[in-house]
């Protein structure tokens, strides 16, 4: 008579199965990337540009040596953000072009409001990608400087300020009603702050 | 005399951990299916660069990813240490981009083709002519949102 052989012992199956269940558990990232977001401008040209004033345009150029070079004077990237927040907050407009939101010094040689400002940004092919975020991040900390500004002064019991509420709305686990109470306050703030920032044309050599 | 002497009657009988595979076995499953692996290997060097006025990009299935920078030591016997541009798990050039950016466009659902972003991972210490390239290529196309994938943290950490 044949013997029957013994039972395997399922008893380990559960370790083997906890081992690989904590590899997966490891080894997987749920992360999720961040960065600056831009918006590219399309390509057709504008049939004729609108004529912008010169005191309305701060240019921010960066060379191939990394150096800045903001409103033509030689500048360092700590002062940039003071420098575009003096720009975007002059509110040196008078009549329509008055703001009157603005905190700045009205100088008239600076912008009329922050709907007409624009910062122009230049680089060159040998600029650093590290040093063109750099001012990028600089650039965007500006306007939200004065955007969290504005949304604290317009909604202060919300205890919270633009970019925390801007999180809060892109954020998907946000219920449907909270964004829809934030929708119109990002508005009002984002229309009193647009961020018109160009990039000029690569220059074609 | 047995130490190990059957009770007669009394106590419930212990509880099978037969079964325990099996709910292991079920978040195993679960873990395996829910979780994405990264799609393709890295060949360039890629440190982003640190920005601290970021914002998340969520719903990866909305975004296509480019990648720039030097080729990874392995590489650059073969294909040099100028930066190059990575699409999925090769090297390519500016001019593919096009083609690369509307196979994506097409691989994805309908009600996401307008919406979706292109997350540009250079690498820090690559030079602006490339991405210049890269955004003119991505215009051309009408892929007009893009996001300068960083890491968290202060600017002056870019520059040393």
């Amino acid at each position: 008579m044949r013997r029957s052989s013994p039972e395997v012992n399922a008893g380990s199956m559960a370790d083997i199965a906890f081992l690989l269940l904590i590899f997966f558990l490891v080894t997987t990232t749920i992360e999720t990337d961040s960065g600056i977001n831009r918006k590219l401008p399309p390509m057709e040209e504008l049939e004729d540009p609108p004529i912008i004033k010169q005191k309305n345009i701060f240019t921010v150029v960066v060379n191939k040596y990394n150096q800045l070079l903001v409103e033509e004077e030689l500048s360092d990237i700590e002062n940039l953000r003071s420098l575009a927040v003096k720009f975007l907050d002059n509110g040196g407009g008078n009549g329509d072009d008055a703001c009157d939101y603005c905190q700045g010094d009205a100088d008239l040689r600076s912008s009329d409001n922050p709907q007409k400002a624009i910062i122009s940004l230049k680089n060159d092919r040998e600029t650093s990608y590290k040093v063109y975020i750099s001012v990028q991040n600089e650039l965007v900390a500006a306007y939200n400087e004065l955007r969290n500004r504005e949304y604290l002064r317009l909604n202060p019991l919300d205890g919270m300020d633009f970019t925390e509420a801007n999180r809060r709305f892109s954020d998907p686990r946000t219920n449907p009603e909270e964004k829809e109470r934030l929708r119109p306050k990002l508005r009002v703030v984002k229309d009193m702050f647009p961020q018109k920032l160009s990039e000029a044309e690569p220059s074609k050599k | 005399m047995s130490k190990f002497k059957k009770k007669k009657t009394g106590d419930l009988p212990a509880i099978s951990t037969a079964s325990l595979p099996d709910i292991v076995f079920m978040l195993l499953f679960f873990f395996m299916v829910a979780t994405v692996m990264r799609d393709s290997t890295l060949m360039v060097k890629n440190v982003l660069p640190a920005a601290d006025q970021v914002q998340k990009l969520d719903k990866k299935d909305r975004v296509m990813y480019i990648y720039a920078g030097r080729p990874s030591s392995r590489y650059s016997d073969k294909y040099g240490t100028q930066a190059r541009i990575q699409l999925n798990d090769k090297f390519s050039t500016v001019s593919e981009i096009g083609a690369f950016v509307l196979a994506e466009r097409a691989s994805k659902r309908q009600e996401l083709q307008n919406v979706l972003t292109t997350a540009l991972k250079v690498d820090g210490d690559t030079k602006m002519g490339l991405i210049t390239d890269i955004k003119q290529e991505l215009r051309k196309v009408n892929a007009l949102k893009i996001n300068y994938t960083t890491r968290i943290g202060d600017y002056s950490k870019n520059i040393e």
